[in-house]
């Protein structure tokens, strides 16, 4: 072997890998060749630790108009001659490197996969993860990557909707910036990126290609964090005014008859882009690296096939009719360059300048390796699960202060300092604003809505990746259902550590168990995901962190709930228990036991079947108008949820029942037990709301009144209720702001 | 009446627009690229949100020389009606079409949040509709919407009757605290001299229907509408 392992370590590949690649192509592959297979048999773009596991993800319905893999997103038929592309993208590590580009550039790399199938993008969502804000450098990251998605999403007037910030030690040195965007587009429109026959030309738009961002995708995606400190070269800078006007030239070119297919140039950059075009078209491929357009000088043809560049997509065009696109981007001052096209056969050949430089069989790049694994359970989870949750200490405090001081955790206190840095009126469809359990945007020209959400509690995969990721999906669709959606296709944006450790293999291959068992139970599809492994520091893997992005349907989209309570006296209902409070089985894996206790353990659990039910019956209940307010119980239990839906409606609310579980108010009040969700509904609505759950098998409490100035919990707990909005509106500021 | 709506590479605040005036309240409204140099067959003409060219240098510093601005200064000088909305107001400060720059906002972060505007002058054509003193709740969503000018011309657009809003509680009270973004005499809208030509930061346009959080900014657009039927009879 010719090859340095300075060399293999540069493109991330194993000696093993570089020995299949000599053994594909019966000889030993040239430089530029081998670049290409780094980029592509990464684990970012060939998914060599996880193809194996997302076939066996439920991926149809009859919704389903583009299936998961199969283009740059996954549609969904809503009806109305109208569809939705939805995915999510890990943009974790050019983030921990250099927040506000890397989270920037995250947020262009979705939308680029989504305008790709001929959507307009409609929202944006963002899942994000970091260590405790208490320490410096989490608070510089934090910051740097709100203002990169503040910055990017709001020059480029997509509405930034909604998603999640969660706070763990666990994510300190390795921070998850995941990002959604969904589209819209007509139903006979959607786009493919491939071309259409031999002879179609390969066009390069938009933005000119530099060095930057080179071996984003073999390098910092697939690389523990360690490693990445001198990387920030690889990282790409954005800039969110061209992709403006790159999307609106690329969904006004999709109407010209030659312009035959559109494809991101994302990840590995042309390398990837066009040759999973051509792969897509069956076809062979001349590609003339000399004409793309540089940003800089000197550039080789290795540089020049791995830059990132942002800003940049590729069309497929019949050949002959490349003029009518040329005006079309000028109009936009856009530039559009060929710099390839497609030929009967097999390979991918590159000209530099007349001389061909490498030419290899598209197969051999396409088809990475694929590893497969079947690890046992760990002996330290089985510990942790296992361990007696009566005998955590009784905290020192009332349950009064312990309410306020849950409220003011940066996990569970509101986010609004956060979202009101992101236009979320923009395209004015936002229904439902950023800050409840769903956003909810109505569709122009319909009667129809569509409800989106994020969500994904890595303590509780964790402690059981299985359980935790059902609860993830069960959670998602929960906060669909609340506000009166249907869920119908899911998308998952997959952040775990090192694959090739046994823990990881097992979250791995427990967590596609647990999202398979739950999507089933729901009926609805995964149509579209991201995996991003290596999220590892000093070999501590972060939490598994499959995050779930979910879409619901509103048919009417008047018809809809919101978390405040309404009006004094109305009644609260709980659905999914017969009883107001929670045992001592909720504080495994909750909020409560690891911001109060810094404890993570015990064993999650979720019934599928009651968590089904009880979401028809809220569903159900909201469309027929029985109910004033509907609020999802996760993060900090009942207590939490009730002050919630009473600050967000300014107006108090009384439990009958003192929160008790066996001696314990703090189980009862902060318990997570899973299919539980908060309702508000008129007196004269109550026995149509029990007949309903009653109707479906579901149990139901009513457990006290909406009403005064105080939340009061049974007799051992009253607390203002400006105290309580106090505590939820600040805590956030207040744990994140700089201090000495 | 016929609006005509300025698109610059950038702008997306000219759908929302084309929504508000055409879709919602029925009347014509075509776009108009940032090249074009006639508005002839236009009655109105509004320069929606966005980041024109990027904002790259200063907001709207690179809007002003296109093409289709010398056509708008124009058209304000006829007497047409001309407004600007968030980028659009920086667009026309840019341009000498109304006085005072918007800077960053004292916080130096971007705020996205709903907004109560005070009339504070009922009798321009932009404002007509509504009652002086009166709130409008109007979404804002901005990072550079702090307007600031010298002492003098801030006295004269006080004593003209120029500052059409500003921000205020839900009950009409200016107060400092409810200022989102450091604008002097928390200023959020203002009027050239002879009253044709207003520049505001909250976008009327996406406040246009109950359903999406209400349709106060409607008030504006009907004001436009009433005036050019009123001048038009």
């Amino acid at each position: 072997m010719t090859v340095s392992q300075e060399t293999l370590d540069e493109i991330a590949l194993s000696r093993a890998e570089y020995e299949a690649i000599v053994d594909r192509l019966g000889r030993e592959p040239g430089p530029l060749e081998l670049g290409l297979f780094g980029a592509l048999w990464s684990e970012h773009c060939g998914y060599k630790h996880t193809k194996a596991l997302l076939r066996t993800l439920p991926s149809s319905s009859e919704r389903v108009l583009v299936a998961p893999g199969a283009e740059n997103a996954g549609v969904i038929d809503l009806g109305d001659g109208l569809a939705i592309a939805m995915k999510v993208e890990s943009h974790n590590h050019p983030s921990a490197v250099e927040p506000f580009e890397g989270a920037a550039t995250g947020v262009g790399g979705i939308i680029r996969d989504i305008f790709a199938m001929g959507a307009r993008p409609i929202a944006l969502l963002n899942s994000l993860r970091f260590g405790q804000p208490s320490d410096a450098r989490t608070r510089y990251l934090l910051n740097g990557v709100i203002g990169g998605i503040s910055s990017y999403g709001n020059c480029i007037g997509i509405p930034d909707v909604g998603g999640e910030i969660f706070f763990s030690d666990t994510y300190k040195g390795n921070p998850l910036v995941n990002a959604m965007c969904v589209g819209l587009i007509e139903n006979g429109k959607i786009a493919s990126a491939s071309a259409r026959e031999p002879g179609d030309l390969l066009l390069l738009v938009g933005a000119d290609t530099g060095r930057d961002g080179i071996h984003g995708a073999s390098g910092l995606a697939s690389r523990t964090f360690e490693e990445q400190t001198e990387m920030r070269s690889a990282v790409q800078v954005g800039n969110p005014f061209l992709e403006k006007v790159l999307i609106e030239a690329c969904i006004e070119a999709l109407d010209l008859p030659g312009v035959v297919g559109l494809q991101d140039c994302g990840a590995a950059g042309i390398t990837s882009a066009a040759i999973e075009m051509a792969e897509r078209s069956v076809m062979g491929l001349q590609l003339f690296v000399d004409r793309v357009p540089r940003r800089e000088e000197g550039m080789t043809p290795y540089e020049v096939m791995l830059s990132e560049s942002q800003e940049r997509m590729l069309l497929a065009v019949t050949a002959g009719t490349e003029s009518e696109v040329f005006d079309l981007f000028d109009k936009w001052d856009l530039d559009a360059t060929v710099i390839g096209e497609f030929e009967a056969g097999e390979d991918v050949r590159i000209f530099d300048n007349g001389m061909m430089v490498s030419s290899t069989p598209i197969i051999t790049l396409t088809d990475a390796p694929r590893y497969e694994f079947s690890t046992p359970k760990p002996d330290w989870l089985t510990t942790l699960q296992n361990a007696e949750l009566t005998v955590v200490p009784m905290p020192d405090t009332t349950a009064a202060e312990m309410l306020l001081k849950m409220l003011s955790a940066p996990n569970i206190a509101s986010k609004f300092p956060v979202y009101r840095q992101y236009d979320y009126h923009v395209q004015t469809n936002t229904v439902i604003e950023p800050g409840g359990d769903a956003a909810v945007l109505r569709l122009k020209g319909t009667k129809r809505g569509i409800a989106l959400t994020t969500d994904c509690n890595g303590r509780i995969c964790y402690l059981d990746p299985e359980v935790g990721t059902a609860i993830a999906v069960a959670e998602a669709c929960r906060n669909l259902s609340v506000t009166g959606a249907e869920p119908v296709a899911l998308t998952d944006g997959l952040n775990f550590g090192n694959p090739e450790t046994p823990d990881v293999q097992f979250q791995l291959t427990e967590a596609i168990a647990g999202m398979t068992r739950a999507a089933n139970a729901f009926g609805i599809p995964i149509v579209s995901g991201n995996a991003s492994l290596y999220n590892e520091t000093a070999g501590a893997a972060i939490f598994p962190t499959p995050i779930i992005g979910a879409l619901g349907v509103l048919d009417d989209v008047e018809k809809h709930s919101t978390v405040g309570f309404k009006a004094e006296n109305d009644v609260i209902v709980l659905l999914g228990s017969d009883s107001a409070w929670d045992t001592t089985d909720g504080l495994a894996g909750s909020e409560y036991l690891e911001f109060v206790h810094g404890r993570v353990e015990g064993q999650p659990a979720l019934d599928l079947d009651l968590e089904v039910r009880v979401q028809t019956v809220c569903r159900d209940a909201v469309r027929a108008g029985l109910v004033a307010s509907a609020h999802d119980l996760s993060d900090g239990g009942m207590a939490t949820a009730l002050a919630e839906c009473a600050i967000i409606g300014n107006i108090g609310a009384s439990v009958t029942e003192s929160p008790d579980a066996g001696g314990r108010w703090d189980a009862a009040m902060f318990g997570e037990a899973q299919s539980r969700i908060l309702l508000s509904v008129s007196p004269d609505n109550l026995d149509r709301i029990k007949a309903l759950a009653h109707d479906h098998d579901v149990p139901l409490a009513v457990i006290g009144l909406v009403g005064g100035d105080a939340l009061s919990f049974g007799d051992n707990c009253s607390v203002l209720l400006s105290d309580a909005s106090d505590a939820w509106k600040n805590g956030f500021s207040r744990a994140t702001s700089d201090r000495d | 009446m016929k609006f005509g709506i300025v698109v610059f590479p950038g702008t997306w605040s000219d759908r929302d627009t084309h929504h508000a005036v055409s879709g919602v309240l029925g009347q014509d409204a075509e776009y108009i690229w940032h090249g074009d140099e006639k508005l002839d067959q236009f009655d109105a003409i509004v320069l929606p949100g966005g980041f024109s060219y990027g904002d790259f240098l200063r907001c709207g510093a690179i809007a002003r020389f296109s093409p289709v601005m010398e056509a708008v200064t124009a058209f304000a000088e006829r007497g047409g009606p001309v407004i600007g909305i968030c980028n659009g107001f920086q667009v026309l400060c840019e341009s000498g079409l109304l006085p005072g720059v918007l800077m960053r906002n004292d916080h130096l972060e971007f705020r996205c949040i709903w907004t109560d505007l005070r009339v504070e002058n009922s009798s321009t054509i932009f404002t007509s509709a509504s009652i002086e003193g009166q709130t409008l709740h109007i979404p804002m969503s901005h990072g550079e919407g702090n307007y600031q000018a010298d002492a003098d011309t801030i006295k004269r657009l006080e004593d003209n009757g120029q500052v059409v809003f500003r921000y205020a509680d839900t009950n009409g009270n200016v107060t400092p605290d409810i200022n989102p973004n450091g604008s002097i005499n928390n200023i959020a809208g203002i009027v050239n001299e002879h009253g044709n030509v207003l520049g505001m930061m909250p976008h009327p346009e996406k406040a246009c229907e109950k359903l999406i959080g209400g349709d106060d900014g409607n008030v504006i657009f009907t004001s436009i509408i009433d005036n050019f039927v009123q001048a038009v009879v």
